[in-house]
């Protein structure tokens, strides 16, 4: 078997799909170059990323599978799976085959696991939504850290900067070493060039707004306020608040 | 000055927590100035979940739970003896503006004591609205209680601030309303209902013709009944909110599981549980009359008035229904795959796409994520041999209570411990 290996950009996976058609391949997987390949005495194919290529593969599954159908492609391939380029190609070449959006052939495997990994990415980024916790430094920005099973940051940007339009605001992915940025007018990546993830994570006090801790205590109250005890049930608490999130929510973490 | 805030927080929190609600769904109120906030996501977002697993999306508060009424069934009642506070305008509007900058809610959630009379206490609430939207540019959410009694011209204005609008029927028959809250009448709740949903038709009508028009309601409005306080059956409950849904066009009936706080004689006792299974198996019934299609007099006769608690009342439609099984999950239309137990609203729609290009086998059904071990008794697709024909209901309902570990189960040793 072929491994067509890229670089771990979504535009890399495009021109690994474009090598494929290119030559003419009969069969093949697409890699991350980080991951380990199962045959060391297969041909692989380490390709260069083209922005040329990989645009004249987007326009043709955006034609095929629509804009919505491309666009649950990448989505899928957000998730950062190790092998989740199966799927992904697995429908690409489905779709191409039959010359039209197969995206809801649920009985066809390759779609109904990209329809799974959809599902997976789409309930990390709603989660995302939910469970940011802003703080606010003396200098009005408001600060957030995070570690996303998934890398929703691109995706979440719409909903944050449609909803605090009127704030700045900054989410860092201390997971994958970098976050984004909104003034006011524009949102950006940004990464810091040292990175101290324990500064990142517990910021100085000092730099903290002077009501900041009033307003998280305030939360904590509230919190606890509106449980009701005799309607305890951990198992639906853990089930929607997994504890692997606790510690970047104001009201779980001690 | 913190403290006091702490305090006044923990008591109107406190008092607040019995109302049910938490939508913050089905607005469409955008964040076109370039304020704070957006109630237009269609999808309403859960910010964290209480320990006893209930959602926390809005800041549920109560303005003061001061109040002049004596309802058996309220921690606030006017002789019950505990704490009393009161927010300022001012407070709330900083709680909910700190609360949402800091991504902790998707919104306020006001109700109210009723201190001195209806109108004065639906003024206040309607105040602490409308500098929120006009002073702080807020597009958040607003869900506001309506105090019984308030006039027609409150009523009015709270729905120019407010997404969506509830007046709580409490109780789900009148006699209950009687025995409980003494001082309440239906009519009171009748009527602002009444109100709203004309006002809602009107404004829609106004809509289609002029140009701009303010929004009204936009996430409609809603209401809520205590379960298990007073002796309804579900049939009674279920034919309560049925009448509520046509009457009143209302988005949402909530139930909720009377939780024992109180000393009463007219009142089930402290050490009741609170009836969590049966409010569970009532949302589940309330669900499949709204999105699958189901009416009331299925799901419950005069011969069987309560929902069945071991099993769900799709399950359990089934069950008293075989003849109309099994469905073929290749032709039938998608009203009757989603009278199939096991196969919920994605599944079926998933099923209708996946079906035009191809026949589905069992496997490719478990995949779209059915529950195959309920709905194998109730379908025919590829590959699957119909075997089960000659099974009885109470055959397949043994068959799946063994093969399940059902919420009746996993709550059952708890009670079982408990009497």
């Amino acid at each position: 078997m072929v491994y067509i290996v890229y670089d771990n950009t979504f535009e890399g996976f495009l021109s690994a799909i474009f090598e494929f058609y290119e030559r003419k391949l009969k069969d093949a997987f697409i890699r991350k170059e980080d991951v380990q390949l199962s045959s060391l005495f297969g041909d692989n194919i380490q390709i260069t990323t083209c922005e040329e290529k990989a645009k004249r593969v987007a326009s043709k599954l955006e034609k095929t599978l629509g804009s919505e159908g491309f666009r649950t492609l990448w989505k899928a391939w957000l998730t950062e799976e190790s092998h989740v380029e199966d799927c992904i190609f697995g429908s690409i070449r489905y779709g191409l085959e039959q010359q039209r959006n197969v995206l809801s052939d649920y009985g066809n495997l390759y779609v109904i696991e990209l329809s799974q990994k959809l599902k997976m990415i789409d309930r990390e980024k709603h989660r995302m939504e939910a469970f940011v916790r802003f703080q606010q430094t003396k200098d009005e920005l408001y600060y957030s850290v995070v570690e996303p099973d998934f890398n929703v940051l691109p995706l979440i940007i719409p909903h944050f900067k449609n909803r605090y339009a009127d704030q700045r605001w900054l989410i860092f992915d201390l997971k994958r070493h970098y976050g984004i940025y909104y003034d006011k007018k524009n949102v950006e990546f940004i990464t810091f060039e040292e990175l101290d993830s324990k500064r990142l994570q517990t910021p100085d006090k000092a730099l903290f707004a002077e009501n900041e801790q009033l307003y998280q205590t305030l939360w904590r109250d509230y919190f606890k306020s509106a449980n009701i005890t005799s309607r305890k049930n951990t198992k639906l608490h853990l089930q929607h608040v997994p504890r692997r999130y606790w510690k970047y929510l104001t009201e779980k973490r001690d | 000055m913190n403290d006091r805030i702490r305090e006044k927080l923990k008591i109107l929190a406190d008092a607040a927590k019995y109302d049910v609600s938490c939508a913050s769904s089905g607005s469409d109120r955008k964040n076109t100035n370039k304020g704070i906030g957006d109630a237009s996501a269609g999808m309403g977002i859960c910010h964290s979940y209480t320990e006893d697993g209930r959602c926390v999306s809005l800041l549920k508060i109560l303005l003061t739970n001061v109040c002049i009424f004596d309802c058996a069934y309220c921690v606030s009642r006017k002789s019950n003896d505990i704490k009393r506070a009161a927010f300022t305008v001012q407070e709330v509007v900083d709680l909910t503006i700190n609360f949402y900058r800091r991504n902790y809610i998707e919104g306020l959630f006001l109700s109210s004591g009723i201190f001195k009379d209806a109108n004065t206490t639906m003024e206040r609430l309607i105040l602490i609205a409308k500098k929120l939207r006009i002073e702080e540019r807020y597009n958040g959410y607003i869900h506001l209680k309506t105090i019984p009694g308030a006039s027609d011209e409150l009523m009015k204005e709270a729905g120019l601030y407010a997404d969506r609008l509830s007046v709580n029927i409490e109780l789900p028959t009148e006699s209950g309303l009687k025995l409980l809250a003494p001082e309440k009448d239906k009519k009171d709740m009748i009527k602002p209902m009444t109100f709203i949903k004309e006002s809602i038709v009107q404004h829609q009508e106004e809509k289609k013709t002029l140009l701009h028009t303010p929004k009204f309601v936009p996430a409609g409005q809603s209401t809520q009944m205590i379960i298990g306080a007073t002796n309804e059956t579900d049939l009674q409950i279920i034919h309560s909110a049925d009448q509520l849904y046509k009457m009143f066009l209302l988005k949402r009936v909530y139930y909720s599981g009377y939780v024992p706080v109180l000393k009463d004689n007219r009142l089930p006792s402290l050490d009741t549980q609170v009836p969590m299974l049966r409010e569970n198996r009532l949302y589940q019934a309330d669900w499949l009359m709204r999105f699958y299609g189901f009416k009331a007099h299925e799901l419950l006769t005069i011969q069987q008035p309560d929902l069945d608690l071991e099993i769900d009342p799709k399950l359990s439609w089934a069950l008293r229904n075989l003849h109309v099984f099994p469905i073929d999950i290749n032709k039938a239309d998608i009203q009757f795959i989603l009278r199939i137990p096991g196969i919920g609203l994605n599944s079926a729609q998933k099923i209708v796409a996946a079906r035009k290009f191809a026949s589905l086998t069992l496997e490719g059904l478990k995949k779209i994520g059915v529950a195959i071990n309920r709905a194998k008794y109730f379908i025919s697709c590829k590959n699957l041999t119909l075997e089960k024909k000659e099974y009885t209901a109470e055959k397949i309902r043994q068959f799946i209570l063994s093969s399940t570990r059902t919420k009746y189960q996993a709550l059952q040793p708890l009670q079982q411990r408990l009497f």
